[in-house]
């Protein structure tokens, strides 16, 4: 147990985990690009603003700075606004009705 | 020592979790299939990672941060998703193959209909 669980072999995991959570996000750009329809790319963008959170909590652990706990809830709070608008702008063309 | 060795078990477990969300997402054939697979995926996922951070920087004042993500997580995605199905449904995606919905007539499609002729107004 004691060798399994040393401060080095954590740094070696956070460092690979943020490397290939990047990736996905790379990934997930090729749905945002060649996506068939609207909804494709909102969906997309989602899955990109939710694997931002996981890196902010990632970056937060690498360098031992909660603050960036934070900066994630933030993060997820403005990717949950952003789906919500573009859900409806899809569907009525507008963002804001104007009475 | 023990809880270094859960954060590296609870960020194996969230980066495992995302990467199956984005093949499902570069995968599967449909915008509500993509959903269903990056939707819960993706929660599950994160809510590991924000959990590794709880067992990192314990009970404290960022922990504490790190649970209420996790909370605002599994509130926010799920209406997400469902506002993006809604509507994708709205303006006609259609549904793949054989998928219908249970009773067809107890889908209310009458604002469909106004928008239909909204836009049709506001062509000419």
């Amino acid at each position: 147990m004691s060798e399994a669980a040393d401060p080095a072999l954590l740094d070696a995991v956070v460092g690979g985990a943020l490397i290939l959570v990047s990736g996905l996000c790379v990934l997930c750009s090729y749905r945002v690009i060649s996506g068939p329809t609207n909804p494709d790319r909102v969906v997309a963008l989602d899955a990109i603003a939710t694997n931002v959170v996981a890196i902010a909590v990632l970056f937060a652990i690498q360098t031992d700075r909660g603050l960036f706990i934070t900066v994630s809830l933030v993060l997820a709070i403005i990717g949950f606004i952003a789906t919500v608008a573009a859900a409806k702008f899809i569907t009525d063309g507008e963002v804001i009705d104007e009475p | 020592m023990i809880r270094t060795g859960l954060t590296i078990a609870l960020i194996v477990v969230g980066v495992f979790f995302l990467t199956v969300g984005t093949i499902g997402m570069l995968r599967l054939p449909n915008v509500y299939n993509r959903m269903h697979a990056t939707s819960k995926p993706t929660t599950l996922g994160t809510a590991a990672i924000f959990f590794a951070g709880f067992a990192h920087f314990g009970p404290g004042a960022e922990g504490l941060t790190a649970l209420i993500g996790i909370v605002f997580l599994f509130l926010t995605v799920p209406t997400g998703a469902h506002m993006i199905a809604r509507a994708a449904e709205q303006i006609g995606i259609p549904f793949e193959g054989s998928v219908t919905w249970p009773d067809a007539s107890a889908v209310d499609r009458s604002d469909r209909a106004e928008r239909a002729e909204r836009t049709e107004k506001s062509d000419d």
